[in-house]
Protein backbone atom coordinates (compact mmCIF):
# COMPACT_ATOMS: atom_id res chain seq x y z
CA UNK A 1 0.00 0.00 0.00
CA UNK A 2 2.06 3.58 -0.89
CA UNK A 3 1.05 6.06 1.36
CA UNK A 4 3.31 8.91 1.84
CA UNK A 5 4.72 9.87 4.74
CA UNK A 6 4.01 12.97 5.06
CA UNK A 7 0.02 12.01 4.63
CA UNK A 8 0.89 9.34 7.12
CA UNK A 9 1.81 11.62 9.59
CA UNK A 10 -1.08 13.90 8.60
CA UNK A 11 -3.37 11.10 9.66
CA UNK A 12 -2.07 10.09 12.84
CA UNK A 13 -2.27 13.79 14.08
CA UNK A 14 -5.99 14.05 13.26
CA UNK A 15 -6.59 10.26 15.15
CA UNK A 16 -4.60 11.70 17.94
CA UNK A 17 -6.42 14.75 18.38
CA UNK A 18 -9.84 12.80 17.70
CA UNK A 19 -8.71 10.20 20.64
CA UNK A 20 -8.15 13.32 22.84
CA UNK A 21 -11.29 14.70 22.04
CA UNK A 22 -13.90 11.56 21.97
CA UNK A 23 -13.14 10.36 25.35
CA UNK A 24 -12.93 13.40 27.48
CA UNK A 25 -16.09 12.98 30.01
CA UNK A 26 -16.56 8.99 31.36
CA UNK A 27 -18.49 8.19 34.09
CA UNK A 28 -15.96 6.27 36.65
CA UNK A 29 -18.02 3.39 36.65
CA UNK A 30 -16.90 2.93 32.75
CA UNK A 31 -13.63 3.06 32.66
CA UNK A 32 -12.47 0.10 33.30
CA UNK A 33 -14.40 -1.30 30.19
CA UNK A 34 -13.84 1.66 28.22
CA UNK A 35 -10.02 0.75 28.71
CA UNK A 36 -10.30 -3.07 28.21
CA UNK A 37 -12.30 -2.03 25.23
CA UNK A 38 -9.78 0.17 23.58
CA UNK A 39 -7.19 -2.23 24.62
CA UNK A 40 -9.17 -4.82 22.15
CA UNK A 41 -8.99 -1.98 19.69
CA UNK A 42 -5.24 -2.02 19.61
CA UNK A 43 -5.44 -5.78 18.68
CA UNK A 44 -5.81 -4.20 15.31
CA UNK A 45 -2.33 -4.94 14.51
CA UNK A 46 -4.31 -8.32 13.43
CA UNK A 47 -3.81 -6.61 10.54
CA UNK A 48 -0.25 -6.12 10.17
CA UNK A 49 -0.01 -9.60 11.42
CA UNK A 50 -1.97 -11.56 8.86
CA UNK A 51 -0.46 -8.99 5.92
CA UNK A 52 3.23 -10.15 7.51
CA UNK A 53 2.18 -13.87 7.55
CA UNK A 54 1.46 -13.49 4.36
CA UNK A 55 4.84 -12.11 3.32
CA UNK A 56 8.00 -13.47 1.67
CA UNK A 57 10.55 -15.67 3.42
CA UNK A 58 10.52 -18.24 6.00
CA UNK A 59 11.69 -16.22 8.47
CA UNK A 60 9.65 -13.32 8.10
CA UNK A 61 6.57 -15.49 7.66
CA UNK A 62 6.89 -17.42 10.93
CA UNK A 63 7.13 -13.91 12.81
CA UNK A 64 3.87 -13.25 10.86
CA UNK A 65 2.13 -16.36 12.39
CA UNK A 66 3.34 -15.70 15.58
CA UNK A 67 2.02 -12.39 15.72
CA UNK A 68 -1.46 -13.23 14.91
CA UNK A 69 -1.52 -15.42 17.52
CA UNK A 70 -0.51 -12.99 19.44
CA UNK A 71 -2.97 -10.46 18.16
CA UNK A 72 -6.07 -12.75 17.88
CA UNK A 73 -5.65 -13.33 21.54
CA UNK A 74 -5.51 -10.06 22.25
CA UNK A 75 -8.39 -9.23 19.86
CA UNK A 76 -11.01 -12.09 21.14
CA UNK A 77 -9.95 -12.18 24.68
CA UNK A 78 -10.12 -8.19 24.83
CA UNK A 79 -13.78 -7.77 23.36
CA UNK A 80 -14.98 -10.91 25.46
CA UNK A 81 -13.63 -9.56 28.88
CA UNK A 82 -15.26 -6.10 28.03
CA UNK A 83 -18.79 -7.36 26.96
CA UNK A 84 -17.96 -9.81 30.19
CA UNK A 85 -18.12 -6.52 32.04
CA UNK A 86 -20.57 -4.54 30.25
CA UNK A 87 -23.26 -7.33 30.51
CA UNK A 88 -22.81 -6.78 34.05
CA UNK A 89 -23.72 -2.70 34.04
CA UNK A 90 -26.43 -3.57 31.98
CA UNK A 91 -28.28 -5.75 33.96
CA UNK A 92 -30.83 -3.43 35.36
CA UNK B 1 -9.10 -7.01 -4.68
CA UNK B 2 -8.72 -3.24 -5.78
CA UNK B 3 -6.53 -1.14 -3.11
CA UNK B 4 -8.94 1.85 -3.09
CA UNK B 5 -11.91 -0.65 -2.00
CA UNK B 6 -9.46 -2.06 0.79
CA UNK B 7 -8.51 1.87 1.67
CA UNK B 8 -12.39 2.80 1.90
CA UNK B 9 -12.92 -0.51 4.08
CA UNK B 10 -10.10 0.74 6.25
CA UNK B 11 -12.20 3.84 6.65
CA UNK B 12 -15.25 2.38 7.69
CA UNK B 13 -13.55 0.34 9.96
CA UNK B 14 -11.81 3.59 11.65
CA UNK B 15 -15.67 5.22 11.96
CA UNK B 16 -16.70 2.00 13.67
CA UNK B 17 -14.18 2.27 15.82
CA UNK B 18 -14.20 6.04 16.50
CA UNK B 19 -18.58 5.40 16.85
CA UNK B 20 -17.68 2.81 19.10
CA UNK B 21 -15.42 3.80 21.45
CA UNK B 22 -18.21 7.18 21.40
CA UNK B 23 -20.95 4.58 22.67
CA UNK B 24 -18.91 3.56 25.34
CA UNK B 25 -18.63 6.32 27.39
CA UNK B 26 -22.29 6.19 28.46
CA UNK B 27 -24.14 3.62 30.29
CA UNK B 28 -26.86 2.23 27.98
CA UNK B 29 -25.15 2.02 24.85
CA UNK B 30 -21.78 1.26 26.15
CA UNK B 31 -22.32 -2.42 25.46
CA UNK B 32 -23.60 -1.93 21.97
CA UNK B 33 -20.50 0.11 21.60
CA UNK B 34 -18.63 -2.26 22.18
CA UNK B 35 -19.87 -4.81 19.42
CA UNK B 36 -19.70 -2.05 16.79
CA UNK B 37 -15.80 -1.64 17.66
CA UNK B 38 -15.92 -5.86 17.08
CA UNK B 39 -17.83 -5.57 13.89
CA UNK B 40 -15.01 -2.92 12.99
CA UNK B 41 -12.46 -5.68 13.60
CA UNK B 42 -14.17 -8.33 11.80
CA UNK B 43 -14.07 -5.82 8.75
CA UNK B 44 -10.79 -5.02 8.90
CA UNK B 45 -9.60 -8.65 9.00
CA UNK B 46 -11.89 -9.71 6.56
CA UNK B 47 -10.81 -6.66 4.29
CA UNK B 48 -6.70 -7.61 4.67
CA UNK B 49 -7.36 -11.03 3.67
CA UNK B 50 -9.08 -10.34 0.46
CA UNK B 51 -6.43 -7.62 -0.22
CA UNK B 52 -4.11 -10.37 0.40
CA UNK B 53 -5.20 -13.23 -2.24
CA UNK B 54 -4.70 -11.11 -5.00
CA UNK B 55 -0.80 -11.23 -4.39
CA UNK B 56 -0.93 -14.63 -4.43
CA UNK B 57 1.59 -16.56 -2.61
CA UNK B 58 1.43 -17.00 1.18
CA UNK B 59 5.04 -17.20 3.28
CA UNK B 60 5.42 -20.18 4.86
CA UNK B 61 4.06 -22.74 2.34
CA UNK B 62 3.39 -21.25 -1.01
CA UNK B 63 -0.71 -21.62 -1.16
CA UNK B 64 -0.63 -23.95 1.66
CA UNK B 65 -0.34 -20.88 3.68
CA UNK B 66 -3.61 -20.12 4.30
CA UNK B 67 -3.92 -22.97 6.63
CA UNK B 68 -0.53 -22.02 8.46
CA UNK B 69 -2.79 -18.77 9.33
CA UNK B 70 -6.08 -20.39 9.98
CA UNK B 71 -4.44 -22.85 12.44
CA UNK B 72 -2.74 -19.47 13.89
CA UNK B 73 -5.95 -17.54 13.79
CA UNK B 74 -8.01 -20.22 15.77
CA UNK B 75 -4.84 -21.24 18.50
CA UNK B 76 -5.31 -17.46 18.77
CA UNK B 77 -8.78 -16.98 19.37
CA UNK B 78 -8.80 -20.45 21.59
CA UNK B 79 -6.14 -19.11 23.78
CA UNK B 80 -8.22 -15.73 24.27
CA UNK B 81 -11.64 -17.28 24.67
CA UNK B 82 -10.50 -19.42 26.97
CA UNK B 83 -8.98 -16.76 29.40
CA UNK B 84 -11.85 -14.08 28.66
CA UNK B 85 -14.24 -16.76 30.02
CA UNK B 86 -12.17 -18.57 32.78
CA UNK B 87 -11.19 -15.23 34.19
CA UNK B 88 -13.16 -14.35 37.79
CA UNK B 89 -13.79 -10.51 38.12
CA UNK B 90 -11.55 -10.14 40.62
CA UNK B 91 -8.46 -11.04 37.97
CA UNK B 92 -9.38 -8.41 35.92
CA UNK B 93 -6.78 -6.17 36.77
CA UNK B 94 -4.21 -8.44 35.80
CA UNK B 95 -5.79 -9.91 32.36
CA UNK B 96 -6.33 -6.86 30.79
CA UNK B 97 -2.42 -6.08 31.32
CA UNK B 98 -1.90 -9.63 29.49
CA UNK B 99 -3.97 -8.66 26.59
CA UNK B 100 -2.19 -5.83 26.28
CA UNK B 101 1.01 -7.28 26.65
CA UNK B 102 -0.25 -9.76 23.51
CA UNK B 103 -1.06 -6.90 21.29
CA UNK B 104 2.46 -5.15 22.12
CA UNK B 105 4.00 -8.64 21.40
CA UNK B 106 2.25 -8.29 18.06
CA UNK B 107 2.94 -5.29 16.82
CA UNK B 108 6.83 -5.97 17.70
CA UNK B 109 6.55 -9.45 15.75
CA UNK B 110 4.86 -7.85 12.58
CA UNK B 111 8.00 -5.60 12.33
CA UNK B 112 10.54 -8.18 12.98
CA UNK B 113 8.54 -9.88 9.97
CA UNK B 114 8.86 -6.75 7.99
CA UNK B 115 12.57 -6.62 8.47
CA UNK B 116 13.82 -9.69 7.42
CA UNK B 117 11.37 -10.67 5.21
CA UNK B 118 13.52 -9.25 2.30
CA UNK B 119 16.75 -9.93 3.89
CA UNK B 120 19.63 -7.99 2.07
CA UNK B 121 17.08 -7.07 -0.97
CA UNK B 122 17.61 -2.91 -1.30
CA UNK B 123 13.73 -2.57 -2.59
CA UNK B 124 12.68 -0.20 -0.26
CA UNK B 125 11.39 2.97 -1.77
CA UNK B 126 12.49 4.93 1.31
CA UNK B 127 14.62 3.00 3.13
CA UNK B 128 15.47 5.70 6.15
CA UNK B 129 11.85 6.08 7.37
CA UNK B 130 11.47 2.32 6.63
CA UNK B 131 14.47 1.56 9.65
CA UNK B 132 12.94 4.71 11.96
CA UNK B 133 9.59 3.51 11.77
CA UNK B 134 10.60 -0.10 12.41
CA UNK B 135 12.48 1.10 15.05
CA UNK B 136 10.32 2.96 16.98
CA UNK B 137 7.85 0.45 16.61
CA UNK B 138 9.97 -2.13 18.02
CA UNK B 139 11.16 0.21 21.00
CA UNK B 140 7.40 0.94 21.81
CA UNK B 141 6.32 -2.95 21.21
CA UNK B 142 8.72 -4.32 23.11
CA UNK B 143 8.52 -2.24 26.27
CA UNK B 144 5.05 -2.62 26.27
CA UNK B 145 5.10 -6.15 26.28
CA UNK B 146 7.55 -6.47 28.86
CA UNK B 147 6.14 -3.81 30.59
CA UNK B 148 2.54 -5.54 30.86
CA UNK B 149 4.08 -9.06 31.97
CA UNK B 150 6.04 -7.30 34.93
CA UNK B 151 2.28 -5.71 35.63
CA UNK B 152 0.57 -8.98 35.18
CA UNK B 153 3.19 -10.15 37.43
CA UNK B 154 2.82 -7.54 40.20
CA UNK B 155 -1.21 -7.90 40.22
CA UNK B 156 -0.91 -11.59 40.44
CA UNK B 157 1.83 -11.26 43.00
CA UNK B 158 3.50 -14.26 41.08
CA UNK B 159 7.50 -13.70 41.65
CA UNK B 160 6.88 -9.72 42.77
CA UNK B 161 5.03 -8.23 45.49
CA UNK B 162 2.79 -5.16 45.87
CA UNK B 163 5.63 -3.07 46.24
CA UNK B 164 8.23 -1.36 44.07
CA UNK B 165 11.51 -3.39 43.32
CA UNK B 166 14.21 -0.24 43.59
CA UNK B 167 17.88 -0.85 42.56
CA UNK B 168 20.99 1.53 42.96
CA UNK B 169 21.07 4.21 39.70
CA UNK B 170 17.66 2.93 38.54
CA UNK B 171 17.32 6.42 37.46
CA UNK B 172 20.76 6.59 35.69
CA UNK B 173 20.42 3.62 34.00
CA UNK B 174 16.72 3.87 32.76
CA UNK B 175 17.87 6.97 30.91
CA UNK B 176 21.36 5.26 29.73
CA UNK B 177 18.89 2.85 28.29
CA UNK B 178 16.46 5.26 26.78
CA UNK B 179 19.19 7.05 25.24
CA UNK B 180 21.35 4.18 24.20
CA UNK B 181 18.23 3.08 21.82
CA UNK B 182 17.21 6.37 20.16
CA UNK B 183 20.89 6.42 19.04
CA UNK B 184 20.55 2.99 17.60
CA UNK B 185 17.37 3.76 15.85
CA UNK B 186 19.30 7.31 14.39
CA UNK B 187 22.36 5.01 13.18
CA UNK B 188 19.86 2.71 11.79
CA UNK B 189 18.23 5.71 9.98
CA UNK B 190 21.42 7.14 8.74
CA UNK B 191 22.85 3.87 7.37
CA UNK B 192 19.42 1.54 6.53
CA UNK B 193 21.36 -1.55 5.44
CA UNK B 194 22.14 -2.53 8.72
CA UNK B 195 19.33 -4.79 9.59
CA UNK B 196 20.86 -6.76 12.16
CA UNK B 197 20.64 -3.61 14.55
CA UNK B 198 17.05 -4.55 14.88
CA UNK B 199 18.32 -7.04 17.68
CA UNK B 200 19.84 -4.67 19.98
CA UNK B 201 17.07 -2.72 19.66
CA UNK B 202 14.68 -5.08 20.58
CA UNK B 203 16.72 -6.08 23.41
CA UNK B 204 17.41 -2.87 24.92
CA UNK B 205 13.15 -2.21 24.70
CA UNK B 206 12.68 -5.48 26.26
CA UNK B 207 14.79 -4.47 29.62
CA UNK B 208 13.59 -0.90 29.16
CA UNK B 209 9.76 -2.47 29.54
CA UNK B 210 10.91 -4.12 33.04
CA UNK B 211 12.97 -1.54 34.65
CA UNK B 212 10.12 1.05 33.71
CA UNK B 213 7.86 -1.25 35.28
CA UNK B 214 9.17 -2.45 38.75
CA UNK B 215 10.12 0.59 40.52
CA UNK B 216 5.82 1.42 40.22
CA UNK B 217 4.43 0.10 43.20
CA UNK B 218 1.02 -1.61 43.72
CA UNK B 219 -0.78 1.61 44.84
CA UNK B 220 -0.05 2.90 41.00
CA UNK B 221 -1.18 0.40 39.39
CA UNK B 222 -4.42 2.26 37.77
CA UNK B 223 -1.83 4.68 36.36
CA UNK B 224 0.43 1.99 35.01
CA UNK B 225 -2.32 -0.40 33.60
CA UNK B 226 -3.86 2.80 31.23
CA UNK B 227 -0.39 3.92 30.27
CA UNK B 228 0.60 0.23 29.50
CA UNK B 229 -2.78 0.52 27.18
CA UNK B 230 -1.93 3.43 25.85
CA UNK B 231 1.91 2.46 24.79
CA UNK B 232 0.25 -0.81 23.04
CA UNK B 233 -2.11 1.42 20.95
CA UNK B 234 1.23 3.30 19.74
CA UNK B 235 2.88 0.36 18.72
CA UNK B 236 -0.21 -0.28 16.59
CA UNK B 237 0.23 3.11 14.82
CA UNK B 238 3.95 2.55 14.42
CA UNK B 239 3.53 -0.69 13.02
CA UNK B 240 0.69 1.20 10.71
CA UNK B 241 3.55 3.85 9.55
CA UNK B 242 6.69 0.80 9.04
CA UNK B 243 3.54 -1.23 6.62
CA UNK B 244 2.22 2.03 5.50
CA UNK B 245 -1.27 1.03 6.63
CA UNK B 246 -3.78 3.95 7.30
CA UNK B 247 -6.24 1.83 9.16
CA UNK B 248 -3.37 0.59 11.61
CA UNK B 249 -2.52 4.04 12.12
CA UNK B 250 -5.83 5.63 12.56
CA UNK B 251 -6.86 2.71 15.16
CA UNK B 252 -3.43 2.92 16.87
CA UNK B 253 -4.08 6.96 17.73
CA UNK B 254 -7.23 6.44 19.26
CA UNK B 255 -6.66 4.06 21.38
CA UNK B 256 -2.78 5.82 22.39
CA UNK B 257 -4.22 9.12 22.82
CA UNK B 258 -7.53 7.81 24.54
CA UNK B 259 -5.41 5.79 26.74
CA UNK B 260 -3.35 8.89 27.46
CA UNK B 261 -6.75 10.60 28.83
CA UNK B 262 -7.62 7.87 31.41
CA UNK B 263 -4.16 8.23 32.28
CA UNK B 264 -4.60 11.78 33.10
CA UNK B 265 -7.85 11.17 34.75
CA UNK B 266 -6.07 8.87 37.11
CA UNK B 267 -3.05 10.73 37.87
CA UNK B 268 -5.66 14.12 38.61
CA UNK B 269 -6.83 11.20 41.17
CA UNK B 270 -3.77 11.01 42.95
CA UNK B 271 -2.93 14.16 42.81
CA UNK B 272 0.56 13.23 40.41
CA UNK B 273 2.28 13.77 37.57
CA UNK B 274 2.89 11.75 35.06
CA UNK B 275 6.56 11.54 35.92
CA UNK B 276 6.25 11.41 39.00
CA UNK B 277 4.66 8.42 39.08
CA UNK B 278 6.91 6.69 36.35
CA UNK B 279 10.38 8.10 38.71
CA UNK B 280 8.66 8.74 42.17
CA UNK B 281 8.67 4.90 43.61
CA UNK B 282 6.57 5.76 46.11
CA UNK B 283 5.80 2.81 48.88
CA UNK B 284 9.70 2.92 49.30
CA UNK B 285 9.13 5.75 51.34
CA UNK B 286 8.82 3.96 54.93
CA UNK B 287 7.26 6.19 57.62
CA UNK B 288 9.14 6.31 60.68
CA UNK B 289 6.70 4.51 63.97
CA UNK B 290 5.18 7.26 65.82
CA UNK B 291 5.74 9.74 62.94
CA UNK B 292 2.32 10.69 61.25
CA UNK B 293 -0.10 10.84 64.12
CA UNK B 294 1.81 12.69 66.93
CA UNK B 295 2.51 9.76 69.05
CA UNK B 296 -0.67 8.89 70.52
CA UNK B 297 -1.49 5.86 68.82
CA UNK B 298 -4.25 4.86 70.51
CA UNK B 299 -6.70 2.87 68.53
CA UNK B 300 -10.40 2.12 69.56
CA UNK B 301 -11.11 -1.76 68.49
CA UNK B 302 -14.53 -3.40 68.20
CA UNK B 303 -15.92 -6.40 67.54
CA UNK B 304 -18.79 -7.49 64.54
CA UNK B 305 -21.42 -7.16 67.30
CA UNK B 306 -20.75 -3.46 67.93
CA UNK B 307 -20.56 -2.69 64.70
CA UNK B 308 -23.77 -4.27 63.92
CA UNK B 309 -25.58 -2.48 66.59
CA UNK B 310 -24.11 1.03 65.48
CA UNK B 311 -25.61 0.03 61.57
CA UNK B 312 -28.75 -0.52 62.88
CA UNK B 313 -28.67 3.23 64.41
CA UNK B 314 -27.51 4.86 61.69
CA UNK B 315 -30.26 6.00 59.09
CA UNK B 316 -27.40 7.10 56.59
CA UNK B 317 -24.47 4.42 55.86
CA UNK B 318 -21.63 4.55 53.18
CA UNK B 319 -19.20 1.85 52.56
CA UNK B 320 -15.93 2.89 51.19
CA UNK B 321 -14.38 -0.28 49.25
CA UNK B 322 -10.43 -0.30 48.15
CA UNK B 323 -8.14 -3.14 46.79
CA UNK B 324 -8.91 -4.84 50.15
CA UNK B 325 -12.28 -5.87 48.84
CA UNK B 326 -11.18 -7.58 45.65
CA UNK B 327 -8.76 -9.81 47.79
CA UNK B 328 -11.43 -10.95 50.28
CA UNK B 329 -13.66 -11.32 47.76
CA UNK B 330 -16.27 -9.72 49.21
CA UNK B 331 -18.41 -7.52 47.28
CA UNK B 332 -21.36 -10.54 47.69
CA UNK B 333 -20.91 -10.27 51.49
CA UNK B 334 -21.25 -6.02 51.09
CA UNK B 335 -23.98 -6.51 48.77
CA UNK B 336 -25.69 -8.76 51.15
CA UNK B 337 -25.35 -5.93 54.21
CA UNK B 338 -26.81 -3.37 52.19
CA UNK B 339 -29.90 -5.18 51.43
CA UNK B 340 -30.53 -6.47 54.89
CA UNK B 341 -29.76 -2.64 55.99
CA UNK B 342 -31.76 -1.20 53.30
CA UNK B 343 -34.79 -3.82 54.64
CA UNK B 344 -34.46 -2.08 57.59
CA UNK B 345 -34.54 1.33 56.70
CA UNK B 346 -30.85 2.25 57.11
CA UNK B 347 -29.81 4.03 53.45
CA UNK B 348 -26.56 2.61 51.81
CA UNK B 349 -24.49 4.10 49.30
CA UNK B 350 -21.07 3.35 47.98
CA UNK B 351 -18.20 5.58 47.81
CA UNK B 352 -16.00 5.57 45.34
CA UNK B 353 -12.38 7.26 44.57
CA UNK B 354 -11.15 7.05 40.88
CA UNK B 355 -8.15 5.13 41.90
CA UNK B 356 -9.31 2.81 44.55
CA UNK B 357 -7.93 -0.62 43.68
CA UNK B 358 -5.44 -1.91 41.13
CA UNK B 359 -7.19 -0.80 37.90
CA UNK B 360 -9.41 2.27 36.79
CA UNK B 361 -13.27 1.35 37.99
CA UNK B 362 -11.59 -1.72 39.44
CA UNK B 363 -14.30 -1.50 42.54
CA UNK B 364 -17.38 -0.45 40.02
CA UNK B 365 -16.83 -3.98 37.93
CA UNK B 366 -16.76 -5.66 41.52
CA UNK B 367 -19.47 -4.11 42.70
CA UNK B 368 -21.90 -4.06 39.45
CA UNK B 369 -20.79 -8.18 39.87
CA UNK B 370 -22.60 -7.99 43.50
CA UNK B 371 -25.25 -6.87 41.29
CA UNK B 372 -25.20 -3.35 43.30
CA UNK B 373 -27.07 -0.55 41.33
CA UNK B 374 -24.98 1.83 40.38
CA UNK B 375 -27.45 4.70 41.25
CA UNK B 376 -26.00 3.45 44.59
CA UNK B 377 -22.72 4.05 43.31
CA UNK B 378 -21.04 7.65 44.41
CA UNK B 379 -18.17 8.84 42.80
CA UNK B 380 -15.78 11.42 45.01
CA UNK B 381 -17.44 14.57 44.85
CA UNK B 382 -20.72 12.99 45.06
CA UNK B 383 -19.43 11.26 48.46
CA UNK B 384 -17.68 14.09 50.11
CA UNK B 385 -20.84 16.22 49.55
CA UNK B 386 -22.49 13.84 51.69
CA UNK B 387 -20.29 12.38 53.91
CA UNK B 388 -20.68 14.80 56.88
CA UNK B 389 -24.22 13.91 56.86
CA UNK B 390 -23.54 10.13 57.32
CA UNK B 391 -24.24 8.17 60.69
CA UNK B 392 -21.87 5.70 59.64
CA UNK B 393 -18.86 4.82 57.02
CA UNK B 394 -17.55 1.91 56.40
CA UNK B 395 -13.98 1.48 55.14
CA UNK B 396 -13.50 -1.50 53.56
CA UNK B 397 -9.81 -2.59 52.49
CA UNK B 398 -9.14 1.15 51.54
CA UNK B 399 -6.15 2.85 52.75
CA UNK B 400 -4.85 5.71 51.23
CA UNK B 401 -7.57 7.09 49.49
CA UNK B 402 -9.03 7.92 53.23
CA UNK B 403 -5.84 8.81 54.77
CA UNK B 404 -6.85 12.79 55.86
CA UNK B 405 -3.37 13.53 56.04
CA UNK B 406 -3.60 13.85 52.01
CA UNK B 407 -5.45 17.19 53.42
CA UNK B 408 -3.39 18.46 56.00
CA UNK B 409 0.38 17.24 56.24
CA UNK B 410 2.87 18.58 53.84
CA UNK B 411 5.27 15.60 54.53
CA UNK B 412 3.23 13.03 53.91
CA UNK B 413 3.63 11.08 50.53
CA UNK B 414 0.38 11.52 49.37
CA UNK B 415 -0.08 15.15 50.56
CA UNK B 416 -2.03 16.96 48.04
CA UNK B 417 -4.05 13.55 46.97
CA UNK B 418 -8.01 14.44 46.72
CA UNK B 419 -9.21 11.94 49.21
CA UNK B 420 -12.35 10.66 50.46
CA UNK B 421 -13.16 13.10 53.76
CA UNK B 422 -14.69 10.22 56.01
CA UNK B 423 -13.34 11.44 58.83
CA UNK B 424 -16.12 13.75 58.79
CA UNK B 425 -18.36 11.22 59.56
CA UNK B 426 -20.17 10.35 62.58
CA UNK B 427 -18.67 7.02 62.89
CA UNK B 428 -15.74 5.60 61.19
CA UNK B 429 -15.67 1.77 60.98
CA UNK B 430 -12.30 0.35 59.44
CA UNK B 431 -11.90 -3.48 58.17
CA UNK B 432 -8.80 -4.12 58.11
CA UNK B 433 -6.83 -7.33 58.54
CA UNK B 434 -3.87 -5.56 60.98
CA UNK B 435 -2.97 -1.99 61.64
CA UNK B 436 -0.01 -2.34 59.21
CA UNK B 437 0.26 0.32 56.74
CA UNK B 438 -1.40 -0.70 53.01
CA UNK B 439 0.38 -1.41 49.95
CA UNK B 440 1.68 1.93 49.74
CA UNK B 441 3.38 2.00 53.16
CA UNK B 442 2.08 5.42 54.55
CA UNK B 443 0.39 5.30 58.20
CA UNK B 444 -2.47 6.54 58.20
CA UNK B 445 -3.96 8.60 60.99
CA UNK B 446 -7.46 7.82 60.39
CA UNK B 447 -7.33 4.57 62.46
CA UNK B 448 -6.05 6.87 65.41
CA UNK B 449 -8.76 9.26 65.56
CA UNK B 450 -11.75 9.86 68.61
CA UNK B 451 -14.71 8.78 66.14
CA UNK B 452 -12.98 5.58 64.17
CA UNK B 453 -13.29 2.03 65.30
CA UNK B 454 -11.10 -0.66 63.81
CA UNK B 455 -12.25 -3.99 63.11
CA UNK B 456 -9.92 -6.32 62.60
CA UNK B 457 -10.05 -9.25 60.81
CA UNK B 458 -10.54 -11.03 56.99
CA UNK B 459 -13.09 -8.54 54.71
CA UNK B 460 -15.67 -11.25 54.29
CA UNK B 461 -15.71 -12.81 57.23
CA UNK B 462 -16.43 -9.65 59.57
CA UNK B 463 -18.89 -8.44 56.99
CA UNK B 464 -20.44 -11.92 57.28
CA UNK B 465 -20.48 -11.73 61.12
CA UNK B 466 -21.94 -8.44 60.96
CA UNK B 467 -25.19 -9.95 58.65
CA UNK B 468 -25.33 -12.70 61.14
CA UNK B 469 -25.61 -10.10 64.20
CA UNK B 470 -28.51 -8.44 61.90
CA UNK B 471 -30.18 -11.63 61.60
CA UNK B 472 -30.26 -12.73 65.08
Amino acid sequence: MALPLILAITIFVLAMLLGLEIITKVPTQLHTPLMSGSNAISGVTIIGALLAAGAGGALGGTFGLLAVVAAMINVVGGYLVTDRMLRMFKKR
Amino acid sequence: MDQNIVIAAYLLVAGLFVYGLKMMAHYRTARRGNFVSAIGMAIAIVFTLLARDDSGVWAVSGKDGWTFVIIAAVIGSGVGLFLAVTVRMTGMPQMVAMFNGFGGLASALVVFSECFKHWGARGDSDPVHMSVAIGISTLIGWVTFWGSLVAFARLQEFLLSGRPTLFKFQKIVNFAALGAVILLIVLWGMFPAAKLLIIPIAVIASALGVMFTIPIGGADMPVIISLLNSYSGLAACATGFVLKNPGLIIAGSLVGSSGIVLTRIMCIGMNRSLVNVLFGGVGAIVVAPGGGAGGDKRVTSWTAEDAAMCLEDSSLVFIVPGYGMAVAQAQHAVKELSDLLEERGVQVKFGIHEVAGRMPGHMNVLLAEAEVPYEKLCDRSETNSELDRADAVIVLGANDVVNPAARHDKGSPIYGMPILDVDKARTVMVMKRTLNPGFAGIDNELFYQDNTAMVFGDGKKTISDIIAVLRQ
